[in-house]
């Protein structure tokens, strides 16, 4: 079973990496752009075929380390 | 003073800091594994390092926040022990849960590497009994994640309860946003926990502890925790 976990900082968390990146999106000419906030993505292989034992590591992993619940948000999305 | 230095792979200030101990209290620092699942007995004082443990990998002192020594500490001030984290030292404390809030990207985006100006805030704490309230400190900073932020309830409670000992400042002491190296919260360097016995702190104050460095202001902070431990004995 494969499955992505993304992070992305919470709305109001300044995110100056994400503004550096928007300034040079618009230094580039690249139109449109409004603005930008960065986040990671984990891309993560399951041992088993146990759904809901999964999502659940899953859940346990982004809340006691990929995540910074603090200032990060994350969203879970099972691939197969 | 019995202290114990924790060692992560990529930690680069642990003999720095080491040596600073020693100078100070006399007594060699144990040096910690983070393997290791208990600290040595009768520690007085633990110490979380700088340097860039696990390369700062996800985020700065995500990985050691986790280490199995880091149960241990929790235990350790969970009973009151003193605890004092120095610049990633600061983020593993933050990332475990030792003391609230986040040390985000600095706002100028610019790893920052000079000294800074400090001001102790307050004298009657274990880590700043060694200097007067209001006194200003002469220490370095080397860091590209050290802007502290928490959320508005977080940093009025910070505020309320006197938990703020260290804020950047002028070499007269005035705290501006001029002098607020890296966009930290209220100017925030150094905090302690609702406890008051784990300190985090960006700067880093065992590098202006010699002639030798230019400077001895750091001196203070480890000569305050040796008098605050010797009187408690």
């Amino acid at each position: 079973m494969k499955a992505r976990v993304t992070v992305t900082l919470k709305s109001g968390i300044l995110d100056p990496q994400g503004k550096a990146i928007e300034g040079a999106l618009k230094s580039l000419g690249v139109d449109g752009v409004a603005s930008v906030r960065q986040g990671k993505v984990f891309d993560i292989e399951l041992a088993g075929s146990d759904r809901a034992k999964a999502e659940a590591a899953l859940k346990d992993a982004a809340d006691r380390l990929l995540a910074n619940t603090v200032i990060e948000n994350y969203a879970i999305e099972m691939k197969s | 003073m019995k202290s114990a230095v924790l060692v992560f792979p990529g930690i680069n200030r642990e003999r720095d800091m080491a040596r600073a101990l020693k100078l100070i209290s006399g007594q060699e620092p144990a040096m910690v594994w983070h393997a290791e699942t208990a600290l040595p007995a009768g520690t007085d004082l633990v110490v979380v390092p700088g340097g860039f443990s696990y390369g700062d990998y996800l985020r700065c002192g995500a990985i050691a926040a986790r280490a199995p020594i880091m149960d241990a500490v929790r235990d350790y001030a969970s009973k009151g022990g003193l605890v004092l984290g120095v610049c990633n030292g600061f983020q593993i404390l933050c990332e475990s849960g030792l003391l609230p809030g986040v040390l985000m990207r600095n706002a100028g985006l610019k790893f920052i590497c000079h000294d800074v100006h400090l001001r102790v805030e307050r004298s009657d704490t274990p880590f700043t009994r060694g200097y007067n309230a209001g006194q200003v400190i002469r220490v370095p900073v080397a860091h590209g994640e050290g802007n502290y932020e928490a959320d508005e309830e977080t940093i009025r409670r910070l505020e309320g309860e006197g938990r703020v000992l260290y804020r950047y400042c002028s070499p007269e002491g005035v705290v501006d946003e001029r002098h607020n190296i890296n966009g930290a919260a209220q100017s925030i360097a150094g905090i302690v926990n609702n406890g008051g016995n784990v300190l985090g702190m960006m700067p880093h104050p065992e590098n202006h502890v010699e002639d030798i460095m230019g400077c001895t202001d750091g001196r203070g902070l480890f000569a305050g925790l040796v008098q605050h431990l010797e009187k408690a004995a």
